[in-house]
């Protein structure tokens, strides 16, 4: 067998040349790490569909409840619900991915000390859970559009650009906190923290279109682009895109991700030894 | 052997450091943060004392380490708990960085740090086949051509669709074990991972991993206790003690100077200040032990050769007949052959006796073993001194026709090959 020799130099303090060609390498790991996480998620209860819709139907109706009845706050001619509902998968879809990404290295402390690979891919292999949850969502949600009256548009097409919005601020986020929770343990309650107050600045149980006052406040939360992103997809032709939300959603994203990357990699080769 | 063009590691100078004790390690905000309110008021207040070296202890895992391995070689690690041995594993592993130092690695490296790294439980016998692979570094189109065979090789084809959380301890072993025996790295790097298991599966496993360093030239590091295994499996062993290499050699002399402290003895050993269990009657005591061979080096001899020592005894009631007998023990530990003396009575009105003993057609196989001596007195034991001095067996023509070493074994009958 004539394996192709390589040279690698291990030395103190230096960053490592390969490691684009070693997250290449180590690919089909990413792949199969979040295919366990998805495997074991899918399998291990009988209900494991069921979990999946249980929390976001629960705060569907909750939110619809608190918003439409108790708030008053107009939907146009769509049911209420809907809206609810759209800007639900996003904001799922947002935190499922945060919550996996940040946790992603200790909760695979054993791999992490026992083999090598980029650790980066530890991160990006939560993000699959996410994904599926979030297209098992969709999967059982959008059959019932045609009852809001809501056909398929062209818009549906757009979906995977704003599930790619969605994934961005949360894995940018989610390398700090992964990186952070290794040296301080603290973080752990952060994220959930975190979520909560993002909840509360992100329109998930309403629409900014009916609040123009509040529009360009809101429009500094990445997460606003996104969850109106997703209502532009999915809702139809009420629904208009705003364009700062979607600008600032990107530069939000492209500064978490880079500052996020350049914080995970230059901590990451002390993770075997804190951990 | 040709020169540089065969070495595969090549170590300059590692070093690795850890900080253990009070030292700051901030595992929670709380104390990242009270640590730099503390040295904010330090800083402000007069300095009393040197204030970096209060809190933190250093520790050096790693002290200066170089070594070259050449392809092919099997290097065994031995040390003592804490010598630095999984520490130079993971620094060569790439799973943590060493503080100094530098390590050039030619080949693609395979660890296996622990057997079954990365297996779920809930997931299948199969699935985890797949996932323990590319945890390994396996591409998923290497583990799909040798699926059957990993299956085969595991005994375990029965259980495949069940998850492993049902696996009994040995079926799951023995499936780890056999995605790792699959693994085709130009380097392996195993941590003592050949402890676990049924004996009869690690054979089988060992078989394996020597056959490829065999045929394909492939690299391994073991790191083990098991002496045995260190003789029977490495070309070559690395001693580490206290984060240093303390010998680089063959795995004889690792092993003999792992398991006995201090190298070679002196010719003449005085006995009466080592160590004796309490459970040694005292009455009749092993003075002093004397190699009388002065033209051979301390305490060596040569293959089917004879050996000839004194033991000095002293008594304070010497009437009792007393018997002295002597236990040559392996490296690894295991007894190999043991003498007594026939019963004798100190001279009347002697408070001592010289006992000379002569060994003669020593055929034990070249290598370094240790030596146990003790008296016995009407049936009780008066004097036991464990490990008093280490033996060498020189190889001779003979010893080296007959492939003494090559088998291992202790004991080389004397043979006559006639072809009829």
């Amino acid at each position: 067998m004539a394996a192709p020799v390589e040279d690698l130099l291990i030395e103190a303090g230096r960053a490592d040349r390969h490691y684009v060609r070693d997250l290449w390498r180590y690919r089909e790991l990413l792949g199969f790490l979040a295919w366990r996480d998805i495997k074991v998620r899918y399998k291990q209860t009988a209900m494991g569909v069921l979990w999946v819709i249980i929390q976001p139907t629960v705060q569907t109706i909750l939110l619809t409840f608190v918003f439409s009845k108790l708030a008053r706050m107009p939907s146009g001619s769509l049911p209420y619900v809907a809206v609810v509902l759209a800007g639900q998968i996003a904001w799922m879809l947002f935190s499922s991915a945060f919550i996996g990404a940040g946790n992603s290295l200790t909760s695979n402390t054993h791999l992490v000390g026992k083999v090598y690979f980029p650790r980066l891919i530890l991160p990006l292999s939560a993000l699959g859970v996410a994904l599926v949850d979030c297209l098992v969502l969709l999967a059982l949600t959008l059959p019932f559009a045609p009852l809001a009256g809501i056909g398929p548009t062209w818009r549906w097409a757009f979906l995977p650009l704003f599930m790619a919005a969605a994934l961005a601020p949360a894995i940018g986020a989610g390398l700090w906190i992964g990186a952070l929770t290794v040296k301080y343990r603290d973080f752990r309650f952060i994220t959930p923290f975190l979520l909560q107050i993002g909840m509360f600045v992100t329109p998930v149980g309403f629409s900014t279109q009916f609040l123009p006052s509040w529009r360009e406040l809101l429009a500094l939360n990445p997460l606003t682009g996104v969850v109106e992103g997703f209502r532009w997809c999915l809702l139809g032709e009420q629904q208009e895109l705003f364009l700062p939300s979607l600008v600032s959603s990107g530069v939000i994203s492209a500064i978490l991700i880079v500052s996020g990357l350049w914080y995970f990699r230059r901590t990451e080769r002390q993770f075997a030894d804190i951990l | 052997m040709d020169s540089d063009a065969d070495i595969v590691i090549q170590a300059r100078g590692l070093a690795k450091h850890y900080r253990i004790g009070r030292a700051p390690r901030h595992d929670t905000l709380r104390d990242a943060v009270a640590d730099r309110a503390r040295r904010l008021w330090r800083s402000l207040t007069p300095a009393r004392g040197s204030d970096a070296s209060s809190g933190s202890e250093d520790f050096w895992a790693l002290q200066d380490v170089s070594f070259s391995i050449r392809r092919g070689e099997v290097v065994g690690i031995v040390g003592r708990n804490g010598a630095g041995k999984s520490t130079l594993l993971k620094v060569l592993a790439r799973i943590t960085e060493p503080t100094r130092g530098s390590v050039s690695i030619r080949g693609r490296v395979a660890s296996l740090l622990e057997v079954g790294t990365g297996f779920h439980p809930e997931l299948t016998g199969r699935e985890n086949i797949y996932l323990n692979g590319a945890v390994l570094g396996m591409p998923r189109a290497e583990i799909r051509r040798k699926f059957d065979e990993i299956v085969a090789f595991s005994e375990v084809e029965r259980f495949l669709d069940t998850p492993v959380k049902r696996y009994s301890s040995g079926m799951y072993v023995r499936l780890a074990f056999s995605v790792a025996a699959h693994l085709e790295p130009n380097i392996l790097i195993v941590d003592e991972v050949l402890a676990v298991g049924d004996l009869q599966f690690q054979q089988k496993c060992l078989g394996k991993m020597r056959e490829a360093t065999l045929n394909q030239g492939r690299t391994v590091l073991i790191v083990s206790h098991q002496m045995e295994s260190i003789l029977r499996l490495c070309d070559s062993a690395l001693l580490l003690s206290g984060g240093r290499v303390e010998f680089a050699g063959s795995p004889m002399e690792a092993v003999a100077r792992y398991t006995q402290v201090g190298g070679r003895s002196p010719r003449a050993v005085d006995c009466r200040t080592l160590e004796r269990p309490a459970w040694a009657g005292g009455r009749v005591t092993i003075r002093s032990l004397e190699h009388l061979d002065t033209a051979s080096p301390a305490w060596s001899v040569p293959f089917g050769g004879s050996l000839d020592f004194v033991c000095e005894l002293a008594g304070t009631n010497p009437e009792t007949p007393c018997e002295v007998f002597h236990a040559w023990f392996s490296p690894a530990g295991l007894e190999v052959a043991a003498v007594q003396s026939p019963a004798f009575s100190f001279a009347s009105g002697r408070a001592g006796v010289r006992v000379r003993s002569h060994l003669q057609n020593i055929r034990l196989t070249p290598g370094a073993y240790t030596l146990n001596v003790g008296v016995r007195a009407g049936g009780r034991m008066e004097d036991f001194i464990e490990t008093v001095v280490r033996i060498d067996v020189l190889p001779t023509a003979e010893s080296i026709t007959r492939h003494a070493e090559a088998y291992r074994a202790f004991y080389v009958p004397e043979a006559d090959f006639r072809v009829e």
